[in-house]
């Protein structure tokens, strides 16, 4: 339904039809702001993450955090949870337990106890292989509803936003985004790489690992959210880069900007593109993304 | 001074000690060479020094210190090294980069002072970078990447330097003004610990050369003193000749060819001990 401009602002100050103020108030504006965190996070975590590991290709996704943050909405949906907090928060319990179990193999695979980042990013892509194949192991004798249910959520959507559901994103982006800027200037030294980090006073493991936490974190968060939206956390941080950024913090904050106004651009087309059939959020955003991705790739190369 | 203290340092799944009971001290105004063939475990000792090694025995002291018992921080503003390799994963201006060698003297929040900015300028003008300074990383040469990266290491205002083979990979002409550089910082009253393989080089300018081969030290002393042919062909297993150089009377290694006339089996191969 469409809301001429006039009624969306009467609406938000709570003028107007009735009807305008409902869809504007409950609908549409945690629909925004939901979209906005949910690219700030993204932006973040990757900005972040390419930094700490170094690696221009790396981003939030790769950690494991996505497929396990499905596993844990798919289970959740097979156990037939129909209420929103339990899909989210098994989403995120998944995508956190995922990043563990990364952890946990790249101590294994690394040389003793000192796995290093590149180990880290591997195991996660690893253990990312293998929660999607659970899902699809899950999926095959899913009954319809939890099939489109699981779908729907691993296409990426911010249709379902609620107030709830900006106020614990929000919440998490503060404190993993916040935590992330507070340290940021770990990750310019980082970024150097371990041993000339280690000169320069930053313990590179200890540090390393509290990033990619923290990314990891932000991840699980909007994904728990929103479902799975790709291409933002990988392509964000290369335009807030492409403004001149280099330091972390202002890029991480950058970051959080042009995430925030893409996911909200993009949902705006997903849902005004083809009316009245909406389209999956991720779907756009990757189909915007791969473009870009590829004239950033032949200006690199 | 960088002292090292019947230093031994083990990696899980090694055969034998990656260093075994080296000890060798790097004293102020000095310029002091670490050689030896691949795997010698001159750049575990380099680890072991930012405490990126385990140590079994031993240890490694920073005026009589134990590293052990500095905070990483603490040990960033006394030792600042340049490690083998790095390559800038987005590149960025010269001069921020070589401002992150002040990091030590930052820590997380701390706005950059005035002391800061005549730190970096100083480091930019005694690495001979300074017109690189608005550059970015990935338009240098290799030369000019080594001087930037040991600009970015004066930055940190350390009494001490360490840098692992900051000349592979460079031309004669790029080799000589780094290794000049390095001579001039050591006079100028740093601790410098180089870690080359260029023995040549290090025999011309280092005033000490600490010798490893398979983890223990083999000679120390003045170039004179550790470059003994029978000696480098023990370590490097293959024949050499050590003559002078001609400018300055430097001792110099000569690495002769395979001598043809004799049979295979009797050809001298270089060990083939890798890192751990």
């Amino acid at each position: 339904m469409s809301v001429p401009l006039i009624g969306v602002i009467d609406a938000l100050r709570g003028r107007g039809d009735p009807t305008f103020i409902a869809i504007v108030r409950d609908l549409r504006l945690p629909r925004v702001i939901l979209g906005a965190l949910v690219g700030a996070g993204l932006g973040a975590s990757g900005a972040a993450l390419q930094g700490s590991l170094r690696n221009p290709l790396a981003e939030p996704y790769l950690l494991g955090v996505s497929g396990g943050a499905a596993v844990g909405a798919v289970v959740a949906y097979a156990f037939g949870a129909t209420g929103e907090a339990v899909v989210t928060l098994a989403a995120f319990a998944g995508g956190i337990s995922a990043v563990f179990v990364a952890l946990a193999v790249s101590r294994v695979g690394g040389r003793g106890a000192r796995g290093d980042m590149r180990t880290l990013l591997i195991a996660g892509v690893i253990v990312g292989a293998f929660a999607n194949a659970a899902i699809m192991v899950a999926l095959a004798r899913a009954e319809p509803n939890t099939l489109r249910g699981a779908l729907w959520w691993m296409m990426g959507s911010a249709a379902d936003a609620t107030w709830e559901r900006v106020g614990w994103l929000a919440g998490s982006i503060m404190l993993a985004g916040g935590a992330l800027v507070y340290w940021a200037r770990e990750i310019d030294v980082l970024s150097l790489g371990e041993d000339a980090a280690a000169s320069l006073g930053v313990d590179a493991e200890r540090s390393g690992r509290r990033v990619f936490l923290l990314a990891a974190l932000l991840a699980a968060a909007t994904v728990s959210a929103a479902g799975l939206i790709g291409f933002i956390g990988l392509v964000v941080p290369h335009i807030a880069r492409r403004l001149g950024l280099r330091a972390h913090r202002p890029l991480i904050v950058a970051a959080a900007l042009v995430g925030a106004i893409l996911v909200v651009g993009a949902d705006l087309a997903a849902r005004t593109v083809a009316p009245p059939t909406e389209l999956p959020l991720g779907a756009i955003t990757a189909l915007l993304g791969v473009p870009f991705f590829l004239v950033q790739l032949r200006r690199t190369a | 001074m960088i002292g090292i203290a019947d230093l031994v340092v083990s990696y899980a799944q090694a055969r034998r000690n990656a260093v075994d009971g080296v000890s060798f001290t790097v004293p102020r105004g000095q310029l002091t060479a670490l050689a030896g063939p691949n795997g010698s475990g001159k750049s575990s000792i380099v680890r072991a020094l930012l405490r990126r090694a385990d140590i079994v025995r031993g240890g490694v002291t920073l005026d009589d210190r134990d590293v052990r018992t500095f905070s990483y921080g603490e040990l960033a503003k006394l030792v600042a090294v340049v490690p083998q390799r790095e390559e800038a994963a987005f590149p960025t201006r010269v001069h921020e980069y070589v401002a992150l060698g002040r990091y030590p003297h930052l820590g997380l929040w701390r706005a950059p002072a005035e002391d800061d900015a005549r730190a970096v300028d100083e480091a930019l003008g005694q690495a001979g970078v300074n017109d690189l300074a608005s550059r970015n990383t990935d338009e240098l040469s290799g030369g000019e990447w080594q001087r930037v990266r040991i600009a970015r290491a004066l930055a940190q205002k350390t009494p001490a330097l360490v840098l692992d083979e900051p000349t592979t990979f460079l031309d004669v002409a790029h080799e000589m003004a780094i290794f000049e550089l390095l001579s001039s910082l050591a006079r100028s009253g740093l601790a410098v610990l180089l870690v080359s393989h260029q023995l040549n080089l290090v025999a011309r300018f280092a005033d000490t050369i600490v010798l490893l081969d398979e983890g223990k030290v083999a000679s120390s002393g003045s170039p004179a003193e550790v470059m003994k042919a029978e000696r480098l062909e023990a370590i490097y297993r293959w024949p050499v000749v050590v003559t002078r150089d001609p400018a300055i009377g430097a001792p110099a290694l000569v690495p002769l060819r395979r001598p043809r006339n004799l049979l295979d089996h009797s050809i001298p191969t270089p060990s083939t001990r890798d890192k751990p």
